[in-house]
């Protein structure tokens, strides 16, 4: 399945993000339905997440799914470990699991564990759950990659709740002092955390001046726009010996009306005529 | 039996009556109001309760800042990330420092199951434990929770208390009494041991309830404080039964069962047998379906018995007077 392969070989930006915004709709349904199916996860940052996922999976990161140990290949740590249903989700899309895995989504003795583990699933390059743990071995791998050389980046995702761990203003300041434009942070920037909005548990604004006065080079993005996501990922490196750092400004629960900025869907498990009505609107939205 | 109980209600009433007692006491969480069950807690004192963020480093060193401003701080968060991500803060700041904290380690154990390794917090006990001056409690049910939370607010120095999710029946009655640093006989017996705390203690009382219709008379101790830990009730156990099952919702490499083995070893050697996670990370699956998994089971606990009572019978270890 060399789909991915194709998709990075399209140049316009128009004709891509089409395609893009039907695929995450579909990862969208997809992790819903696992989510049902498991009565546990994380609906509300699967969601956010999904217009991020899909465009870098499917558009961005050069990764062959025949090869998911290559050398060469662009890392993807996904940090914010909770949004595993998107996230095994887009790795099937891309590839590296058969679609049937998804319905073994935290099984007895299955390989999809609720929070990603990289000696179990292909692809997935950092065990993660505990919030905080992507950005540090994010900027180690891109320091390999520098040391040797090599051409291929390294790409992080955390949540914004999960920004309040200290161990990313750790690295954020490693990153910067290593000069580290190899390697790309992107913020889910939805607003809420587990019980409510961070600006009230632990406020994070301003963010991008934080990244800015912290050495990076910072984009903002409308995190559902996934022309705006291609070409800002398109542009990398912002700045020559700057780490970047991508804030997408998303939605938690995005796309389904009553999901949407509503902090209880962080980890509420939807019944299956929630399920029926979320896909309902998905598909009217794209099919 | 009363219905299984989620020990974090009895957790978060006992607190709650602590506080409208006491305005020294105060929360402290690491957005976890919720699975701390402390939404009536900061409803009722909104002021008192202080939510630091995903941050559990800073909620440790926070509960000892308050400790050294006179507050009685309860650090709540899941266990796993309290213990894992905070131990040095715990270490140095708590323990060290000699400061009056709380710790509660909320769903400890495989109480997140699916969830896997990560929300699993099956290594704090030995952590905690290995920490000088740090009192740790695993209470067995809701009432035994209650009397923890109070005997922690009422003893002034660091504790941990390790709280369960899990629902576990009463294994204790409604007039029970706690105390720290002793182990509590829940039944008598003469052939081997039973030693066990948290969310397994009632899975012992059913291991010597079967056993007893084999013919085989099991103690059934409770250690509930394993730091520190009730040397005399483990002497006499190995003095008195000649065999000692330990089993715990951990892993078996330095939990309660090293605890004991510590003891036993240099005191009043007799053979044991450790229950509990054998030092691999789960595999996927509910937290019930892993206690199977490890036969961390009144079945396990019964087979490792029996084990020990055909060795005795081999070996033919005097079975010393019993009670
Ligand atoms: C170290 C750690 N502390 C606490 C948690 C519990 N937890 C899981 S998800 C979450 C909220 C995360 O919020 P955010 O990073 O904003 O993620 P999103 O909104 O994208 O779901 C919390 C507190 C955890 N997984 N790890
Ligand atoms: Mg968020």
């Amino acid at each position: 399945m060399r789909f991915l392969a194709y998709l990075c070989e399209i140049e316009y930006t128009e004709h891509v993000a089409p395609d893009l915004a039907a695929l995450a709709n579909r990862l969208r349904r997809r992790s819903l339905r696992m989510v049902h199916r498991a009565g546990l996860g994380h609906p509300g940052g699967d969601l956010s997440a999904a217009d991020i996922l899909t465009t870098l999976f499917l558009g961005i990161l050069r990764i062959d799914p025949l090869q998911p140990a290559a050398p060469n290949r662009d890392r993807f740590l996904m940090s914010k470990g909770h949004s595993s249903a998107a996230y095994y989700g887009v790795l099937a899309m891309a590839g590296f699991l058969p679609e049937s895995a998804l319905d073994t989504y935290m099984q007895p003795l299955a390989l999809l564990n609720g929070h990603p583990d990289r000696n179990k699933v292909p692809g997935v390059e950092a065990n993660t759950g505990a919030l905080g743990h992507g950005l540090p071995v994010a900027v180690g791998a891109a320091m390999a990659a520098r040391m040797d050389g090599a051409a291929w980046r390294t790409f992080v995702l955390t949540g914004d709740g999960e920004l309040q761990e200290g161990s990313n203003w750790e690295a954020a300041m490693a990153a910067a002092h290593y000069g580290l434009d190899n390697l790309t942070l992107i913020v889910d920037r939805n607003g809420l955390q587990q019980g409510g909005a961070t600006e009230s548990t632990m406020r994070l604004n301003p963010l991008a001046e934080k990244f800015r006065a912290f050495g990076w080079a910072v984009r903002e993005v409308d995190g559902h726009d996934h022309a705006q996501l291609l070409s800002v990922f398109r542009a990398l490196p912002f700045e020559p010996s700057k780490p970047n750092c991508v804030i997408a400004h998303t939605h938690k629960g995005k796309g389904v009306s009553f999901m949407e900025d509503r902090a209880e869907w962080h980890h509420r498990v939807p019944t299956a005529e929630e399920v029926a009505a979320a896909i309902g609107e998905l598909e009217a939205a794209a099919p | 039996m009363t219905a299984p109980a989620d020990c974090r209600v009895a957790f978060s009433a006992a607190l709650l009556e602590l506080a409208a007692a006491d305005p020294r006491i105060v929360a402290v969480t690491n957005d976890s109001v919720g699975s701390s069950n402390l939404k009536a807690f900061r409803q009722r004192f909104p002021e008192r309760l202080i939510d630091v963020g995903i941050a559990e480093q800073n909620l440790v060193g926070v509960g000892a800042g308050l400790a050294n401003g006179g507050k009685i701080p309860f650090v709540c968060a899941a266990a796993c990330f309290l213990t894992a991500r905070a131990l040095e803060q715990i270490k140095v700041d708590c323990a060290y420092s000699r400061r009056n904290v709380k710790l509660c380690g909320m769903a400890s154990g495989m109480a997140y199951g699916e969830l896997g390794p990560t929300h699993h917090s099956i290594e704090d006990m030995a952590w905690m434990r290995a920490i000088a001056g740090l009192t740790v409690l695993v209470p067995a049910d809701a009432a035994e929770t209650d009397r923890a939370v109070r005997a922690a607010a009422a003893f002034d120095g660091p504790v941990f208390l390790r709280i369960s999710r899990m629902k576990v029946p009463a294994v204790h009655p409604d007039n029970y009494r706690f105390e720290i640093g002793r182990a509590v006989c829940l039944r008598q017996g003469s052939d081997v041991t039973l030693a066990a705390n948290g969310t397994v203690v009632w899975r012992a009382l059913e291991a010597a309830r079967q056993l007893a219709a084999e013919g085989i008379s099991a103690r059934v101790l409770n250690f509930s404080t394993v730091q520190p830990i009730d040397r005399e009730a483990i002497l006499r156990a190995a003095e008195e039964t000649g065999g000692i099952v330990a089993a715990e919702e951990h892993t078996v490499h330095g939990g309660l069962g090293s605890a004991i083995a510590e003891v036993v070893v240099e005191a009043r050697p007799v053979p044991m047998r450790l229950i509990g996670v054998p030092g691999v990370f789960a595999p996927t699956g509910s937290a019930e379906f892993l206690m199977e998994h490890f036969g961390i089971t009144a079945a396990g606990i019964r087979a490792a018995a029996l084990e020990l009572v055909e060795q005795k019978v081999a070996h033919g270890t005097p079975a010393r007077t019993g009670n």
